[in-house]
């Protein structure tokens, strides 16, 4: 096994892990804090793809943003919570989670089956792609690449995403006004 | 070698995390956190393939807007959220059944 593969197992497994532990915990602050992790050990998946602009990204807008929101609402809404949890453990194994678990579990089940499947018989147009060399390779400079074709060949989805990012921004704001001064 | 089953099994592996904390957690923030880590998912899956197509950068440019949409649904979902706890006290989704007080 070489460097790189050694890397990306153990991002991977801290993914996966801190995912699996974020879930089972009952405490929602640790679980906010692992999340973190996930996001971080992702952000560094992205980069073996070579997508080093997105995983910064994903670093600037979900860990600088997102999480301290979430982070925000979590201790603007806590108290309740703490209550519910110290005053017993009636919910622990409810109804719900041995539901959930096997729905889970058959959805891992399809898509690493489709995951394997499509790596023993790889799609034509990669092979094509393979063959034409038009793969990315690490020496290119996506963030280039990335701007000239946001703003050619991906002109209207830019748009409507900038359209929808002031919908959320009026929504968010119309939402959190106080109630009366309308 | 990193292959692109690789990405894909950690896709599978977050996206199905993700949906069992959607479908068993009794905390809406932690829905939302379900969600994400499905949306991270699929970004996985966009970026991985889209390693393949270096005319077009097409897997690359819709991860950066699912980015964008993921923050945008968090932002209104959280002032929902907020305003819930502010009705009903709670922000348990099973406790929340009625639409109008």
């Amino acid at each position: 096994m070489d460097m790189q593969t050694i890397v990306f197992y153990s991002l991977a497994f801290a993914a996966v892990f801190s995912a699996i532990l974020l879930v089972s915990l009952r405490n929602i602050a640790r679980s906010l804090f692992l999340f973190f992790v996930v996001l971080f050990a992702v952000a560094g998946l992205y980069l073996f793809a070579l997508a080093d602009f997105v995983a910064i990204t994903q670093v600037m807008v979900y860990v600088g943003g997102i999480l301290i929101l979430m982070l925000f609402a979590f201790m603007l809404s806590n108290r309740e919570m703490f209550r519910q949890l110290q005053r017993g453990t009636a919910h622990f194994i409810a109804i719900p989670v041995w539901q959930a678990l096997p729905i889970a579990i058959l959805f891992l089940t399809v898509m690493l089956y489709t995951a394997l499947h499509v790596g023993r018989n790889e799609p034509p147009w990669i092979t094509a792609s393979r063959e034409a060399g038009t793969v990315i390779r690490a020496a290119d400079n996506t963030v280039e690449q990335l701007g000239v074709h946001t703003m050619t060949h991906y002109l209207l989805p830019f748009e409507v995403v900038s359209v929808l990012l002031m919908m959320a921004l009026i929504g968010a704001a119309h939402l959190a006004r106080k109630e009366g001064d309308a | 070698m990193i292959t692109i089953t690789h990405f894909l099994v950690v896709g599978a592996w977050l996206f199905s995390i993700g949906l069992y904390a959607v479908l068993a957690r009794r905390n809406a923030i932690l829905v939302l956190v379900g969600i994400e880590l499905m949306i991270n998912a699929a970004i996985l899956n966009l970026v991985a393939f889209g390693r393949y197509d270096s005319s077009l950068y097409g897997g690359q440019a819709f991860a950066l807007f699912a980015i964008v949409l993921a923050a945008a649904a968090v932002a209104v979902a959280l002032a929902i959220i907020l305003n819930v706890y502010k009705h009903h006290k709670t922000v348990n989704p099973e406790d929340i059944s009625d639409l109008k007080d």
